[in-house]
Parts: structure tokens; C-alpha cells; sequence
């Protein structure tokens, strides 16, 4: 294990991410012939050793089904899985977190939880949901459903050309509105939008508010009460954890008016032939068998970054996109455009880059080549897409275990797809 | 670039920059039918002319990427003035350079990292019992749908001319629906017309 925190805990230490990548195996790994520079954490992130330690151990010393078992490693299968939701709950201050943290298999099932289970109780024909231009298919396509279902009127904050979004309509849209879901930070553009400004202005506006934090999670200290949120999800895969395993964050009485998202074992008090008597929260939303590894993963993937800092982690980011911006503005110059907010204020480490009108597939190819991970594609956000006029973006995401000298391979990459197209 | 020069040729690169039957035909007379990969986003749109038999002009519409781009630009030089059936065969031993080709790239031991166990491929073993050329790899007998036929033997990339320059695609499992964008559409566009 590195040391973490090299500085002590105190005063404005760095990460040490050369000490802190020999915790990644796979950042050890190489890719054609190259060392492999992973830009792609806005997908996935990379996993540490203590995190896979931790689900190996529950796998051979622990496991065994959780919730119903009296011997004893049942009862601390359960005890690692409860500690894991206390965690996390720490995590994004959660007043209640034993029974307000909700495990789910990712952010997107933890949205459309919110969705069937909050909306279809309270949303009618004609009910107003706020969303933007720049959420993840996996925050429009739950509200588009309900919306061909219920007749809802779905109103949409239009992403400006900065690349913020436009509050001049909030009050206008607001209006009438029951609910708005927003993302915290976009996974295409990198913007951090005001959250808490808007869901102050929805609150005194009546509608309840849901943040998509899945990209702001990993890199931002959360806290569930300074974002004025009343639901919020997250994934586990982008933040060090496992795949499989999700969170939703919800105020404890929004949750306990909500009927069952899921139907099984678990998630009741009573079943009869005639009817059944959910379970209390947070059992009544995980039906079935709950990914219990994954939550302990996730658990640890929680208590690796705060080894680190949670302020060091985004103190990293914020230099690490500051100096990616100002790397590839000095080496490309005005052939390379970054589809975001200049400048680190209200935006995360996530950059959509266009290149020479390269395509973005073509970019990733050659890039890959050099052994740079970036992704190609519409990022699950087609609408916000067609808004920018592209069909594709070629996008390099940073965290925690990136340095600068990733920059310099990416800026080197792009001018080698440069003169291969130009 | 090492590495990439398979898939980059500098014919692809040419047809990528200055792409060749680009534009619209008016339609009807002309067919039109748009091509779409959902998972890039790469759109490629086909206006064919048909003279009796004969393709007499074909356009090119749509935005990709090199791959995508540069294959369309190939086909519609190559499918140009040929007859539907010529051109129909000429769609044959592409989709066949574009699949079974694979299995000899690996042979050959180049990179490409998926080798030979990919998906399409089903590797040389999967194409050597039907023996004999392209054409005995036929189980329909001819004429009808080009669609997915386990095609046998080799390729003969003589008859792909400049075509054959796509053949570095293959190492790259991923790009392959971009290489064949273009060609499905043609396709349709022949069975419609034909249909109609």
C-alpha cells in the first residue's frame, strides 16, 4: 500500500500519484507495446487492490446470503454489508444512513427507482418535470417513459454557449413544476451546473429535486444537504468500485411514503395469498439478493479515497484539467476545441475534445495506438449531442490516478492522428 | 503511424479527403436509402440510378468516420456503370473480405489484437470444409438475399481492385460495421428497387 498521504493529514497536501497508481494493477498493464494511459473514468474508473482484497476476503471467508442467516458468518456477511451502507452514507452525509442509502445495481436503476416508484405515485396526466439538455440517457429515458405513460409535460434548461446551462427560464419552467431532475456534473461536457441555487429555486417552487451524481461523486466531497437534494444516485464502477453495485441517497420520509420498486424476497414484512406488507427502509427497495461483494467493494473503494483526502482528490482534478487545458491549447493550438466551460470553475475533469475535424473514431484508433483510453461516441447523451451540432465527441476524462505525463501522451497522440489526417 | 498502417492505406485516406460521388440525385427518378450505425452515430446516405440493368449513377451523402466515409467512396466508384447483378456479386466478395478475410490476417500472425476467435470470423476452420471458390459457399443457389451467408474459400481481392485496400479493417473487429455501412445500404437500396 502507498502512502497516502505522504504530508500528514493536515494543510494543503498533494496526492502522490505516482505512489498511489502501484495500488492499480491494471494502470501497470501495457497496451501495444505502450504503457497504458487510462482517460476513461467518466465511463469506468479503475479499481485498487484493497478494494478487490476486500470483496476476495468477504468471497472466502465471509459469504453468506444476508438478511436471514442466524450462524455465524451470516451474521457478519450482514454486518459488512450494513457496514458498507453506513459508510457510503458518511460518504455523502447522509443524516439517516441506515435507512436512507438504497444499494442498487447502478445510478441508473437508482433513477428509475425514483421514477416508478416516486413518480408513478405522484405524477398525473399533464404534471411538469424539469430536466436539461445535457443529462445522461439514463436520466431522460425513466422520465420519457413515464411521460408516454402518464401525458407528463417534460421542460428542458437549455445548455448555453458556454456550455452552462441557461437559468434565464428556470422561474418560467419552474412553474407549476412537481419534480426536477439535473445532473451535478455533466459526463459529455464537464460542466458543474449551480445544483443547489436550482434546487432552492424548485423547492420554493414546490417540486421535489433529484441529482444525478454519478460524474460528481468520485471527484467532489457530496453532501446530500448542501446540494439541497431530496434524492440522490450514484454509481459505484466510477468511483473506484465495483461494477453491479449503485446507490440511491433519498430523504427518509419521501422514501417511506414510496411504494416497492422491486417485488421478492426481502423487501416484505408479510406475504399472503391475498397481499403483502412491504418491509421498513432501506430493505423495502432491495428485492432479492442484494450485490453484497459489490457493496463491500464499494465500502473500501469509500474509505481508499478518504485515505487520500476527499479535498486532495478534487484539489488533484482541479490542477489536472487546468493543466490539460493548458497543455493542449500550447501543443494544438486552434485545431483542438474542447466541447466545455473554459477554466476550472464550474466544470470537472472531463474533456470532449474535437480535433482537425477528425472523426472521433479515427482519433480513438490512433490514440489506442499510443495506448491512450479515451471514448468515442454520443456518451449516452444524443439530445445534448445534437444540440452541439456533432454526432460524436472524442472525450479524455481524468481522475485521481492521472498525471501530467498522461496529458503529455494524450497531446502527443492527437498531433500524431493530426498528421496521419491532416 | 506502426500499427495502423493496415487500416489507414493511403487509398483510404485519399477517398476520405476527397471523397468521390458525393451528393444527392433527385428521387424518384433515383432511390434513396439512409444507413445508420447507432453505435457511432455515423450516417451514410445512397442515391442509386438505375438505367434498365445498369447502375447508371450513384451519390453519396452522409457523415462518418474515415472508415465509413472512404468505404462508400470506394463502392460507389466501384458499382458505377455495372450491371445489378455485377454489382450484387461485387457486394458478395466484399461482405466475404470483410468476415472470413480475418482468419488469414491471423495466420499471418499481425497484431489486431482479437485474433482469430472473433465472433463473425468463425476462423479458417469454419470456412475450409465447403472447399471450392466463392461461389460454393452459396447454400442459397444464387440470386436472392446477399444477407449473412456463411461463405466459403478464399476471396478474390483482384476482382475488389482498390477495394481490397479495406481488407486492413478486419484487424479491427469494431470498425467493421463502419466498413460495411455503406455496402448494406446498397443493398437495400437494390432489393427495394427491384421489389418495387
Amino acid at each position: 500500500m502507498a502512502d497516502l498521504n505522504p504530508s500528514g493529514a493536515a494543510g494543503e497536501h498533494r496526492l502522490d500519484v505516482a505512489a498511489l497508481r502501484r495500488d492499480f494493477p491494471l494502470l501497470e498493464r501495457e497496451v501495444h507495446g505502450r504503457r497504458i494511459v487510462y482517460l476513461d473514468s467518466a465511463a469506468s474508473s479503475q479499481r485498487p487492490r484493497s478494494v478487490l482484497a476486500a470483496m476476495d476476503a468477504y468471497y472466502e471467508t465471509t459469504h453468506a446470503n444476508v438478511h436471514r442467516g442466524v450462524y455465524a458468518i451470516a451474521e457478519e456477511a450482514d454486518r459488512l454489508y450494513e457496514d458498507a451502507r453506513l459508510t457510503v452514507g458518511r460518504f455523502i452525509g447522509a443524516p439517516h444512513p441506515e435507512r436512507e442509502v438504497i444499494f442498487t445495481k447502478n445510478a441508473t436503476e437508482a433513477l428509475n427507482l425514483v421514477a416508478y416508484s416516486w413518480g408513478r405515485k405522484n405524477l398525473a396526466e399533464g404534471d411538469a418535470v424539469v430536466l436539461t439538455e445535457m443529462e445522461h440517457h439514463a436520466n431522460l429515458v425513466p422520465w420519457l417513459m413515464l411521460a408516454e405513460e402518464r401525458n407528463l409535460d417534460l421542460r428542458y434548461l437549455r445548455v448555453d454557449e458556454d456550455f452552462r446551462l441557461d437559468l434565464a427560464d428556470l422561474d418560467r419552467l419552474l412553474d407549476g413544476a412537481r419534480l426536477v431532475s439535473c445532473t451535478v456534473m455533466s459526463n459529455v461536457l464537464g460542466t458543474i451546473p449551480p445544483f443547489a441555487d436550482i434546487a432552492s429555486a424548485a423547492h420554493a417552487a414546490g417540486a421535489i429535486v433529484v441529482a444525478d451524481a454519478a460524474q460528481s461523486v468520485p471527484h467532489h466531497a457530496a453532501d446530500v444537504t448542501a446540494l439541497g437534494c431530496d434524492f440522490l444516485a450514484f454509481s459505484g464502477h466510477k468511483m473506484l468500485g465495483p461494477t453491479g453495485i449503485g446507490v440511491l441517497w433519498g430523504h427518509e420520509e419521501l422514501l417511506d411514503a414510496m411504494p416497492p420498486f422491486l417485488g421478492g424476497g426481502g423487501m416484505i414484512r408479510d406475504v399472503r395469498l391475498d397481499g403483502f406488507v412491504p418491509a421498513e427502509l432501506p430493505a423495502k427497495f432491495e428485492a432479492g439478493t442484494p450485490p453484497i461483494a459489490e457493496a463491500i467493494g464499494l465500502g473500501e473503494a469509500v474509505r481508499y479515497i478518504e485515505r487520500l483526502g476527499v479535498d486532495a482528490v478534487e484539489r488533484h482534478q482541479i490542477h489536472l484539467t487546468a493543466f490539460a487545458q493548458e497543455r493542449l491549447a500550447e501543443k494544438l493550438g486552434d485545431d483542438l476545441r474542447i466541447l466545455g466551460p473554459r477554466g476550472v470553475e464550474g466544470r470537472g475533469g472531463v474533456l470532449s475534445i474535437a480535433y482537425k475535424d477528425i472523426h472521433p473514431h479515427d482519433l480513438a484508433q490512433v490514440l489506442d495506438q499510443a495506448g491512450v483510453c479515451i471514448r468515442a461516441g454520443h456518451h449516452c447523451a444524443k439530445p445534448l449531442m445534437r444540440r452541439l451540432g456533432v454526432t460524436a465527441t472524442a472525450r479524455a476524462s481524468l481522475y485521481l490516478y492521472n498525471d501530467e505525463a498522461d496529458i503529455d501522451a494524450l497531446s502527443a497522440a492527437l498531433a500524431d492522428a493530426g498528421s496521419l489526417f491532416g | 503511424m506502426p500499427g495502423l498502417e493496415d487500416l489507414y492505406r493511403e487509398i483510404i485516406l485519399d477517398h476520405y479527403r476527397s471523397p468521390r460521388n458525393r451528393g444527392e440525385l433527385p428521387v424518384p427518378p433515383a432511390h434513396r436509402v439512409d444507413g445508420y450505425n447507432p453505435l457511432c452515430g455515423d450516417e451514410v446516405v445512397v442515391y442509386i440510378q438505375l438505367d434498365g440493368d445498369t447502375i447508371s449513377d450513384i451519390r453519396i451523402g452522409g457523415q462518418g468516420c474515415s472508415i465509413s466515409q472512404s468505404s462508400a467512396s470506394l463502392m460507389s466508384q466501384a458499382v458505377k456503370g455495372r450491371s445489378i447483378s455485377e454489382a450484387r456479386g461485387l457486394v458478395r466478395t466484399f461482405r466475404q473480405m470483410m468476415s472470413l478475410h480475418e482468419a488469414r490476417i491471423a495466420d499471418s500472425g499481425a497484431p489486431g489484437g482479437a485474433g482469430a476467435g472473433e465472433p463473425n470470423g468463425g476462423g479458417a476452420g469454419a470456412g475450409e470444409p465447403n472447399g471450392g471458390g466463392a461461389g460454393a459457399g452459396e447454400p442459397n443457389g444464387g440470386g436472392g438475399s446477399d444477407d449473412d451467408q456463411d461463405y466459403g474459400g478464399e476471396v478474390d481481392l483482384d476482382a475488389l481492385g482498390e477495394l481490397a485496400a479495406l481488407q486492413g479493417v478486419v484487424k479491427f473487429p469494431v470498425r467493421i460495421k463502419c466498413a460495411t455501412l455503406s455496402w448494406n445500404a446498397l443493398t437495400q437500396a437494390l432489393d427495394e428497387m427491384l421489389s418495387s
